[in-house]
């Protein structure tokens, strides 16, 4: 691969005493997308949310294994620190309802304590807004607060939000399932585009979509690893036999 | 990891601790209310406390029994005056979620919820011992019941808002008229939500002594009169706090375990109430 | 509701145009039940408006002949003098607002503490529960016995701090009253923070969390502000409360009618110079202490009706955001 971006090695995940997660491998390269596809529960999000150890917030959860963030182990970081390197954006679309459009642009700023001059702000936020293509929509209504927008569009702004801290990798948690089909076209593209300047790992269990926006796939069925590879050839020439069945809906 | 990271994880920790703290700490004044009340409480408490009258001062001895029985009194009295009245406005609150009568109705439930106990001690001072020419046990028992009354409305209103409409109509397509229907299906299910309101009104008047100062007034003597004062425990409480004799201030603080008892008791029982009795859907 | 509504239930009121000709007899038995029925709902509730009405109409015809006599001048008075028959209620109405925001102030850290630790920190285990009913019990505790236990073991207290700063010993006052009543309203307001603080959406708080941002951080930045509204509510009817009580405050103000210098001074608040004075009194007396009354009836009434407005306003929009 070009230069590994997120390398995941013999991870497994718990929740008490379940495993969620057996022994997933795992690489992904710098400015592709990765789909991470497969029925419900059987464990995408989990590994997604281990990522930016979000996986921890619940009580009982463990883990084993080794994440790598380019060069960090992502388990001996401070976990503050990890989650300003890694954007997420999630399923139901959450901007914050009690701060403006442009405020919850730099949250990621804010929320962390750092302070930049006004300048530079403004422009982290029209650099945003215009990376998750909403800046013509907004531009003059920065500072209303963002409750007036589409549900397409408030999903837009919460990947401005994302972009906003220059992530090292962008998680999207099933983006679109939440919105309605015009929407989720425009939020498709704008993964398509975005991949020129970010990594993402695209959680779907839409398969067709994980067709339409990926560079390489990962089935994960009852969380082990199935089949892991460029989009094009697992959707094609699938290598293992679950994999065929999940493609063709025998099951999910 | 840089200064500015150590600082935001030290600040966290700092505030996690500042609330733990005084989330704690807040608790110190209730042990310690506890621990004073069945200290001095315990210490005086015995049969003679329990059935005896007050003594006058320099007397030795004596008890409270007067002001147990007019306490017994008082809460009848007010519960008779309130809680048919309370349960029957808040079946017509149940009845109309929507209606201009009843959000001026829901509106007077607030207000009369936060008036102050002082005041509704004026208007039944106003109502009953003025043209009466006297303290009275009955004035005790109009304020009271003025108090309760919006717990009791609001949680009839509340119970029977929960009942689900499967259970109107199953009476209903058995040709069961509507009225009927809410007298002998939906009150009698919803009896434990009713029950705990007025349980937990009671408990909150048997503690009250701002309304009686000048109604009920209370008495040093035992009195089945309704139209004289009468005695009650949050009064001697009150009346023997203030006075300068240690004797009674002793008495003050049995008065009080007796009284924290009986209102925590209410309470408890209400929450039993709320529990055991409740019929799941 | 109509009869046509209140016979057979809310389902069948369009059958009633058919089924007039046969069931006239049983009908009009059945509808007269259930007129008389509706009549005395609908007696009950008006009944409920009628003593709201009479309580405000006693106690304004009450003190008419104080309003007559004062009017106005009534609120900013300085002197209460029962023997020269002049009554201003000023050192009441301050003694009234110095106790209610000190203790309010005093309560502030303590029952946001508790509301976080409740509703953020803790959330389920032995402990929290246990703090939980302890605030139960603290809040059911009658004001008398508050009185009583401040009577005895804080006034030593500020007695001591006062003579170690060299100020007249009261023990009571403004300052001993406000820390009982801080304490009588941390139980209700503490309660209503923490339903207010479980009311903030998880997806809001795990945006924050994934921004980066520290446990403190989410609580200020998201939760607090999310819950502001519904924390000033609480705030204000703690308040409403506040100003009411009673008992507590009158055995632990020192009962002056003069107006307070310093917090170390005896004082009385609306509440307790009616507590104090009514029983014995008198014409005009009387009539200038339902004014105060009066007064105290609609500054609660006030405060109380914005607080248990906004309530019902973020009551209403937490509801819509689970949808």
């Amino acid at each position: 691969m070009e230069s590994t971006v997120l390398s995941v090695t013999d991870f497994s995940a718990y929740f008490g005493e379940n495993q969620i997660l057996k022994n997933i491998n795992l690489d992904t390269g710098s400015n592709v997308v990765t789909a991470l596809m497969g029925p419900s529960g059987c464990g995408k999000t989990t590994l997604i949310r281990c990522v930016n150890r979000m996986h921890e917030l619940i009580p009982g959860a463990t883990v084993k294994g080794k994440m790598y963030l380019k060069q960090d182990d992502v388990y001996a970081m401070e976990p503050i620190v990890l989650r300003r390197k890694i954007g997420m954006v999630f399923q139901k679309p959450n901007p914050f309802p009690m701060m403006s459009i442009y405020d919850n642009v730099i949250a990621g700023y804010k929320l962390n304590g750092i302070r930049l001059k006004r300048d530079e702000l403004d422009t982290i936020v029209e650099r945003s807004l215009r990376g998750a293509a909403l800046w013509d929509e907004v531009r003059d209504s920065l500072h209303r607060k963002g409750t007036f927008l589409s549900g397409g569009q408030q999903q837009r702004l919460c990947i401005a939000r994302a972009l906003a801290m220059n992530p090292e990798i962008l998680l999207l948690d099933e983006p679109t399932s939440a919105l309605d089909p015009k929407s989720t076209s425009a939020i498709e593209e704008l993964i398509v585009e975005l991949k020129k300047s970010v990594t993402m790992l695209l959680v779907t269990h839409n398969i067709a979509q994980a067709a339409r926006v990926s560079d390489y796939t990962a089935f994960i069925y009852l969380g082990e690893l199935v089949e892991f590879g460029t989009t094009e050839k697992m959707f094609t020439v699938p290598k293992d036999k679950r994999t065929e069945e999940y493609l063709t809906g025998k099951f999910g | 990891m840089n200064d500015h990271t150590t600082i935001r994880l030290l600040k966290d920790k700092v505030f996690r601790g500042t609330v733990m703290f005084l989330a704690c700490f807040s608790m110190l004044p209730l042990l310690l209310i506890l621990y004073y009340i069945t200290r001095n409480g315990i210490a005086v408490i015995n049969w003679e406390f329990l059935t005896q009258l007050p003594r006058p001062i320099g007397e030795v001895g004596g008890g409270v029994f007067n002001a147990v029985v007019g306490t017994v009194i008082l809460i009848i009295l007010s519960s008779i005056l309130s809680v048919p009245i309370g349960i029957t406005a808040g079946i017509y609150l149940s009845e109309r979620s929507e209606g201009k009568i009843a959000n001026i109705v829901r509106l007077c439930v607030v207000v009369l919820q936060g008036t102050p106990s002082i005041v509704i001690g004026i208007v039944a001072y106003i109502w009953i011992v003025a043209p009466f020419h006297s303290f009275s046990a009955l004035s005790g028992g109009v304020a009271l019941s003025i108090m309760m009354l919006p717990v009791i409305i609001k949680s009839t209103e509340e119970t029977l808002k929960l009942m689900p409409y499967h259970l109107k109509e199953a009476s209903l397509a058995l040709g069961v008229p509507y009225y009927k229907t809410i007298l002998k299906v939906i009150l009698p299910t919803g009896i434990s939500g009713i029950l705990t309101g007025i349980l937990l009104s009671v408990a909150r008047i048997t503690g009250e002594t701002a309304p009686l100062l000048f109604t009920a007034f209370g008495n040093q003597f035992m009195n089945w009169n309704l139209f004289k004062p009468i005695d009650s425990l949050p009064y001697r409480i009150f009346y023997y706090a203030m006075s300068p004799y240690p004797e009674w201030h002793a008495f003050a603080w049995g008065a009080s375990f007796i009284l924290v008892v009986v209102v925590l008791g209410f309470n408890l029982i209400a929450r039993g109430v709320a529990v055991k009795w409740k019929v799941q859907f | 509701m109509d009869d046509a509504c209140s016979v057979n239930g809310i389902a069948i009121q369009h059958l009633n145009g058919k089924t007039k000709a046969k069931d006239v007899p049983v009908k009009s038995i059945i509808d007269k039940s259930e007129r008389r029925f509706n009549g005395i709902l609908f007696v009950a509730a008006l009944f409920v408006v009628v003593l709201m009405l009479a309580i405000l109409l006693t106690l304004i015809v009450a003190s008419i002949p104080a309003i007559k006599t004062f009017g106005l001048t009534f609120f900013w008075g300085t002197t209460w003098d029962a023997a020269a028959e002049k009554f201003g209620a000023l050192p009441f109405l301050l003694g009234t607002l110095i106790t209610s925001f000190m203790a309010i102030l005093i309560c502030i850290p303590f029952s946001l503490s508790i509301s976080i630790f409740l509703g953020e920190y803790f959330k389920e285990g032995a402990f929290p529960a246990f703090l939980r009913s302890s605030i139960e019990v603290l809040a059911g505790i009658p004001s008398v016995i508050y009185g009583l236990w401040g009577l005895f073991l804080l006034m030593p207290i500020v007695r001591a701090i006062e003579t170690q700063l060299g100020v007249t010993p009261h023990g009571v006052g403004i300052l001993t009253s406000s820390l009982i009543l801080a304490i009588m309203i941390i139980p209700f307001s503490a309660s209503m923070g923490r339903d207010v603080v479980t009311l903030v959406p998880a997806d809001l708080k795990e945006a924050a969390y994934s921004l980066g941002a520290t446990r403190f951080e989410v609580i200020k930045n998201v939760i607090i502000p999310y819950a502001r509204s519904g924390i000033i509510a609480g705030i204000l009817l703690s308040l409403g409360r506040a100003i009411g009580e009673t008992m507590a405050v009158t055995m632990l103000i020192g009962n002056s009618n003069f107006i307070p210098k310093s917090i170390f001074d005896p004082s009385n608040t609306m509440a307790s110079v009616i507590a104090n004075e009514f029983a014995e009194a008198t014409g005009i007396t009387a009539a200038s202490l339902i004014y105060v009354g009066l007064v105290l009836f609609l500054v609660t009434t006030i405060v109380n009706i914005i607080g248990t407005y906004v309530i019902k306003k973020v009551a209403l929009e937490a509801s819509k955001e689970v949808t």
